[in-house]
């Protein structure tokens, strides 16, 4: 019922069996490097993002690694939410089943110390937080008659407190992460894993251009820390493992002392 | 039948031999009217449709991740029968077993059956299965007189051996990939007692165990040999034969009793005191190399002697259905069977290289069963003259590469010996492979008859997408 035919896996069979996975916002950063390594791993992935040749490029690099189809790329912008239900049930399809969802794609607008605008605090919490809701809702609700999957949101650490330097993405990813412990709380007991991950400073896209940054990792370190935690079914992953920590103390600063703070 | 495309009916779907688990919308239809309108849905969502009946392919032939899964068991009235010509006429998700419990009381009992009565007539024609008498009785779709079927078009097609000759010989045997059978009429076979003449006798090596069953089959109703491949050296292809005749009218004094339901049934204990659905628990320390050596070496000892009895035909037939759930026995990696169908002339060649090659690589057969079989003339046709022999192996993430290995390199020793595949078993199958023991021509017809029936692809199963899909 295909009218264009992407180049997609073979079905699986009991002998070559397929672990399928969705990754949102893949062409570049902590996405690509999941996919490189989930592939590796023998992952057969749906890739969306909307910057599509990189998209392709990158599914092409994977694919002629593998030696077999085992990354398809689709263009898609998340804030589409529209899009969504009827791409969701073609990569269905397309792939043959679905075990794991990872949503990734998350912009950072800087406003500005002591700047207000709405146009990118509504542009940051479409990406960020709604697009994941119009994926992680039908997604859910598969894995849950499904009875397994593992679902995946990269929040941040941004989301574990509300600072003075980006309050719409500090709120976009506290609700994500939220949204995550909600879902976690619904579907563990119908046998799926939700996994929240809430990487400190990344050498990505997003960060390239922002100034004093510290203790930067690189997205392969990242997607390697996910993967090990998607395996080990773990429910919160502050990556590098050091986020923990400081997290930890932040987390705790009184707020007496915390909104004296320029951090 | 509830016509919305939710992720409520997205549910995971399993071969028999639990080694395969993809999830699809799952369907029920209740009859041809709501199998249109899964026709519809999949129209509407771009999805592709596969006909499931019991689910008791050992691979992805009622299979298809992500789109639309028909089960058609709740399609199981039987339509029509008239016990004075044997004549059937049921919905296609009626069982071999609803099948002889209906007819056997009258003297009939169905011409082809499955070694699990839980098939469907559906599947089994779509299969276009074959039992321990094929070398006499064919095919199961060589006794079907009419079936009519629907198209994803909508039309609804007659087909008989005269009428639409071209689809009957290839929707028999077609998994349901031109069409979705909505009744089927068959001849049952005439019986004059409940109970079947059996011999049982050992055979001490591969080359006895064939000229055995060569020997034997022109000789009886029906033939079928265990093949223990645990056993290498000179016994290899050691095994027991089992042979069954009908009885003759009158030969039975008690038919009366033995056609009956009730007289049909199979133990529900073993050695009279273990409740058969304990088995499968019993059996799991002994599914790995040494304990099916043990168990098989025992098997054969005992059964070398040769015996004969009578037994009942579900007894006789449904080897399978002794032990309930048997399948889980093989553990969470489930179990493939591998099923070759060999020329009498090259069989025994093949199949000696065959087991040694699985004993040398540490991953011999847990059960090995061994048919003699005929040629037939429909489309997609796994029938040689010669004999089959059917192969299980246990799957675990240990063995799982290095036996997609094996079974190519099996595979090759197949072609080249001029075997063919089963489509309904073997569940590694290339669409390579499938191209050479087929022939293009073939394939060309199918694909022919495919565009006429479903030009869009609505009807596709991961097994047609295997065989099929690189060459759309």
């Amino acid at each position: 019922m295909r009218t264009e035919q992407p180049a997609l896996p073979l079905p699986a069979t009991p002998l070559h069996p397929r672990k399928r996975a969705i990754i949102v916002g893949a062409s570049s950063g902590i996405g690509a490097a999941l996919a490189r390594r989930l592939a590796a791993e023998g992952w057969t992935l749906a890739l969306l993002a909307r910057r599509f040749d990189r998209l392709t490029a990158l599914a092409e690099e994977i694919n002629t690694a593998a030696g077999e189809i085992r990354a398809v790329p689709y263009m898609h912008d998340v804030t589409d939410t529209a899009a969504v239900p009827d791409l969701l049930k073609q990569i269905l399809a397309d792939l043959g089943g679905l075990d794991l969802f990872i949503y990734n794609s998350g912009i950072a607008l800087p406003t500005g110390f002591r700047h207000y605008d709405f146009e990118k605090d509504l542009e940051m919490t479409k990406v960020n937080y709604i697009g994941a809701l119009a994926w992680l809702d039908p997604v859910a609700s598969l894995f849950q008659s499904l009875g397994s999957g593992h679902i995946v949101g990269i929040s941040s650490v941004a989301g574990d407190r509300g600072r003075v330097k980006n309050p719409a993405y500090n709120a976009s990813k506290a609700a994500l992460t939220c949204y995550l412990e909600a879902l976690r709380n619904r579907l563990t007991r119908r046998g799926v894993h939700v996994l929240t991950v809430k990487p400190g400073y990344v050498a990505t896209e997003m960060t390239q251009k922002q100034k004093g940054l510290f203790l930067v990792a690189s997205p392969e370190k990242v997607a390697a820390d996910i993967c090990r935690a998607i395996r080990r079914r773990k429910q919160t992953l502050y990556t590098p493992w050091f986020w923990e920590w400081i997290m930890l103390i932040v987390r705790h600063i009184p707020s007496f002392i915390f909104r004296r703070l320029n951090f | 039948m509830n016509s919305k495309l939710t992720y409520e009916k997205f549910l995971p779907l399993e071969n028999f031999g639990h080694s395969l688990r993809t999830p699809a919308y799952l369907f029920r239809p209740r009859d041809a009217e709501d199998i249109l309108t899964a026709f519809k849905l999949a129209r509407e969502n771009g999805l592709t449709v596969t006909a499931r009946g019991a689910g008791r392919s050992y691979n992805d032939a009622a299979i298809n991740g992500g789109g639309i899964v028909l089960d058609l068991q709740q399609m199981n009235r039987i339509l029509a029968w008239d016990p004075t010509c044997g004549l059937i006429t049921v919905e296609p998700g009626v069982t071999i077993c609803q099948l002889w419990q209906t007819t056997l009381p009258d003297g009939w009992w169905p011409p082809v059956v499955s070694g699990t009565m839980t098939t469907t007539l559906g599947g089994c024609l779509g299969a276009n299965i074959h039992g321990k008498n094929n070398f006499r009785m064919g095919t199961i779709g060589e006794h079907v007189t009419e079936f009519t079927a629907l198209l994803p078009s909508g039309a609804e097609v007659t087909c008989s051996p005269k009428k639409n000759g071209d689809l009957f010989r290839a929707m028999i045997g077609g998994f349901g990939m031109l069409g979705i059978f909505t009744s089927i009429t068959l001849q049952m076979k005439r019986v004059y007692s409940g109970l079947l003449n059996v011999r049982a006798w050992g055979v001490p090596d591969l080359k006895t165990h064939l000229a055995e069953i060569e020997a034997a089959a022109p000789e009886h109703n029906y033939t079928v040999g265990w093949l223990d491949a645990t056993a290498s050296g000179r016994s290899l292809g050691r095994g027991q034969l089992h042979t069954a005749d009908y009885l003759a009218e009158g030969e039975d004094p008690a038919a009366a009793q033995t056609l009956r339901v009730e007289y049909q049934t199979l133990p529900d204990k073993f050695f009279g005191v273990v409740p058969k659905s304990l088995l499968p628990l019993l059996m799991k320390p002994f599914m790995n190399n040494l304990g099916v050596w043990g168990v098989n070496t025992a098997k054969y000892l005992l059964g070398a002697r040769q015996k004969t009895y009578r037994q009942s035909h579900a007894a006789f037939h449904f080897l399978l259905d002794y032990i309930p759930h048997w399948e889980i026995a093989y553990g969470r990696g489930g179990l493939i069977q591998y099923q070759s169908f060999l020329p009498k002339e090259t069989a025994l060649e093949a199949w000696t290289e065959m087991l040694t090659l699985s004993q040398k690589r540490g991953i011999p057969s847990y059960l090995g069963v061994t048919k003699r079989h005929r040629p037939d003339n429909f489309l997609l046709s796994h029938a040689v003259d010669g004999f089959s022999l059917a192969l299980d192996f246990k799957v675990t993430d240990s063995n799982r590469t290095r036996l997609a290995r094996m079974l190519s390199e099996f595979d090759e020793i197949v072609l080249q010996a001029g075997g063919r595949f089963y489509f309904a078993k073997n569940s590694e199958t290339s669409a390579e492979t499938a191209r050479r023991f087929l022939g293009e021509e073939t394939l060309n017809r199918f694909r022919a008859l495919k565009k006429r029936c479903d030009p869009h692809f609505v009807l596709e199963s991961d097994l047609y997408r295997r065989i099929f899909g690189e060459q759309q």
